[in-house]
């Protein structure tokens, strides 16, 4: 709850962020030759250093854009336009020069992907890539990092780490190269940092390893983490709070509890019926959210979900003319037109009884 | 490791005894085939005033009525330890590698080969280094700069260089720079190294040049394509997240996987041309293995021949085996395979 009650409890000034991380009114666009895409459109929220905050969204809602752009992973000028500001501890990233970017990257805030095979070089053992990633940023010696790099693993969980620690990645499991990769990440003590899908390639026994893994150690750095996925059983696991997006904006900001127990906006209503769960009668059909996700170059008018929201045009909301907005100051909220205590009073009596 | 090295040995070895079956079987077997008695086999090796009888003598003389496999048995022999060849009163010893000797000039062909080796190695030695330097520096930065207009005329002479002969880019050269500015000596140039190093690299420099062109135009358009495919790898994502100045994730992460690939055609392209760099040496008379494989075929002079496609083979071998090392050395997952 903490993070976001600082947040809503207001800031000094505009200028000056109160939070470790405040990302305000990002906005990121590519252009391509079939048009703009508007990949993230509007995005706002904060993290304080420790919490874990989850980003919930389908393909192509704009979660992985948004950490790449903390990330300061895009190409700049070019095709990619980005506007807003994110504030990590301090420093504005997206009007900083890329090398000041650069040199935050790595120590700062650092990142997992999605799939550890190709995250790592193949060509280099798993003990160089990670001296690698921490001589960048320290002045010591191929000896001490070295001696990093076993402490590292170590701490990653991986067996044997002062022999390991010379193997390539093709040869190691798919478990141990995603705590490998953690590793990697950790290895500059980074007070942020962000794991993009981090189980979604990994075996199911070996997920819950790797998200205790990554709160063990975020208890231990006291890091923020932001946890990026489609899986809610994931977010459920180690969220503090939850963003949810949909067509590159925030549709639902609010502690994990709340989402969980009393979400308002119907698209995660949708991501909660298309959810397996193992105490339901076997002979009911999972319920998929109807219709596809929207183009992000013609985001439908109005609330990017009315064509797949069955409440659309309810008691005459404006759904197809009017934006639903989050609170611009980062405060909890759900964008959606339908007054709040009718939201609730649908979950209670239409969603809760389907889930 | 170890035991790859050995494997990738034997096969090489296999390989060109396989090569040598081959060979011997195209110039000795086949024209039986096609109907060639012995006295026909023969009738290559001996003036064209023999008679029928001559002819069956020589054949006799040179084995060509002993089984196929005996034959091939004194074919290997020569070449690993010389052969014996009787002149009548005195008997001729053709120290190995023996192939023979030229019909036309009478002498044995390998030592002719080695001196025209320095010569070619001259030539394929200073051209692949102009040619991967420049090849390879000018996909990277294509790459990196793609749609911008140096990657773009880039691209453009590239197509021109893999697509223009030699023998047109190597007279236009010479006609420009030997003929009427005069910087540059005229075809048929050549001093070896060890005779004046700086006079050896000036004679060489158009050679150098033209042929350097044409394989430096393929690397680009090669190195380009593969670095286009390696920075968008996951891999040269997560340097970059770990804070990495750009030069690094470009040549250790990016680079050092793009050139595997060009590491085997490198290998393949320097070992053909080592067994003769045809229209190059041709172009600029330089007396080096390809003029002299010309030469031999304009001839039918066949021991030369024989000495050329088994020198050449050897070299393309040679150049595979230290490719699939190499490969090992720079790809770890290679290894295990």
């Amino acid at each position: 709850m903490s993070g976001l009650t600082v947040t809503a409890e207001g800031r000094p000034s505009p200028r000056t962020p109160s939070s470790f991380l405040e990302v305000r009114d990002l906005r990121v666009a590519f252009r391509t030759d079939d048009g703009l895409v508007k990949a993230v459109d509007g995005l706002t929220f904060s993290l304080e250093r420790g919490r874990t905050l989850g980003i919930v969204g389908e393909s192509g809602s704009g979660k992985s854009v948004t950490s790449l752009s903390i990330m300061g992973l895009h190409h700049r000028g070019g095709s990619v336009k980005m506007t807003g500001e994110i504030w990590l501890d301090g420093q504005e990233l997206v009007s900083a020069p890329a090398d000041e970017v650069r040199k935050l990257r790595g120590r700062k805030q650092a990142m997992i992907f999605q799939d550890p095979l190709s995250s790592m070089h193949p060509f280099y053992t798993v003990g160089a890539q990670i001296v690698e990633a921490y001589r960048v940023h320290h002045d010591v010696s191929t000896k001490e990092a070295r001696q990093r790099a076993v402490d590292m693993l170590a701490r990653a969980g991986i067996p044997q780490a002062t022999t390991r620690v010379d193997d390539y990645p093709h040869q190691f499991s798919g478990g141990m190269r995603q705590r490998a990769m953690i590793a990697m990440a950790l290895v500059n003590n980074p007070d942020l940092l962000i794991a993009d899908e981090p189980t979604t390639a990994l075996d199911v026994t070996v997920q819950a390893q790797i998200l205790d893994l990554i709160r063990d150690l975020q208890e231990e750095f006291g890091s923020a983490v932001i946890i990026i996925t489609h899986d809610l059983g994931v977010v459920a696991e180690v969220a503090d709070d939850i963003l949810v997006m949909y067509g590159g904006r925030a549709v639902e900001y609010d502690t994990a509890e709340n989402i969980f127990t009393k979400p308002e906006h119907p698209y995660t209503w949708g991501l909660m019926a298309s959810m397996p769960r193992l105490d339901r009668e076997v002979k009911d059909r999972l319920r998929p959210i109807a219709g596809t996700p929207p183009s992000l170059i013609n985001v439908p008018p109005g609330c990017p979900f009315h064509p797949r929201c069955p409440y659309e045009g309810r008691n005459g909301i404006p759904c197809r003319t009017v934006v639903p907005l989050l609170p611009t100051d980062g405060s909890p909220g759900v964008a959606c037109h339908i007054p709040s205590p009718e939201r609730r009073q649908l979950f209670r009596e239409e969603v809760v009884p389907t889930l | 490791m170890f035991a790859y090295i050995i494997r990738r040995l034997l096969a090489a070895v296999l390989l060109l005894a396989i090569v040598s079956l081959a060979t011997f079987a195209i110039f000795f077997l086949v024209p039986r085939f096609a109907g060639a008695t012995s006295a026909d086999l023969a009738a290559r090796y001996v003036g064209k005033t023999a008679d029928q009888e001559q002819l069956e003598a020589m054949a006799e003389k040179l084995g060509f009525n002993d089984p196929i496999y005996v034959q091939y048995g004194r074919f290997v022999k020569g070449i690993f330890f010389g052969a014996d060849y009787s002149t009548g009163p005195t008997v001729e010893h053709c120290p190995a590698p023996c192939f023979g000797y030229s019909f036309i000039t009478q002498n044995p062909v390998w030592p002719d080969l080695i001196d025209r080796l320095g010569v070619t190695l001259s030539l394929a030695a200073g051209a692949a280094i102009i040619w991967l330097i420049v090849g390879v520096a000018v996909g990277v930065l294509s790459a990196l700069r793609k749609g911008s207009f140096f990657d773009r005329a880039a691209m453009g002479i590239a197509l021109a260089g893999v697509s223009l002969p030699i023998f047109f880019t190597g007279l236009l050269a010479l006609s420009l720079f030997a003929y009427n500015l005069h910087i540059f000596p005229p075809g048929g140039s050549y001093t070896p190294i060890g005779e004046n190093p700086a006079r050896w690299a000036y004679d060489l420099i158009l050679p150098w040049t033209t042929l350097a062109f044409l394989y430096a135009a393929g690397y680009a358009r090669l190195t380009r394509a593969g670095m286009l495919e390696t920075m968008n790898e996951d891999y040269v994502r997560t340097a970059r997240a770990k804070g990495l100045p750009e030069r690094t994730v470009v040549v250790k992460h990016g680079l050092r996987s793009a050139l595997t690939p060009i590491l085997t055609i490198f290998g393949l392209d320097l070992g053909l041309l080592l067994g003769g760099a045809i229209l190059t040496e041709s172009t600029f008379s330089l007396p080096g293995i390809g003029k002299y494989a010309v030469d031999a075929v304009v001839n039918n002079d066949l021991p030369k021949v024989l000495g050329v496609v088994m020198l050449g083979a050897f070299f393309i071998v040679l150049a595979n085996l230290i490719v699939d090392i190499l490969y090992a050395v720079v790809d770890p997952r290679v290894r295990l395979a």
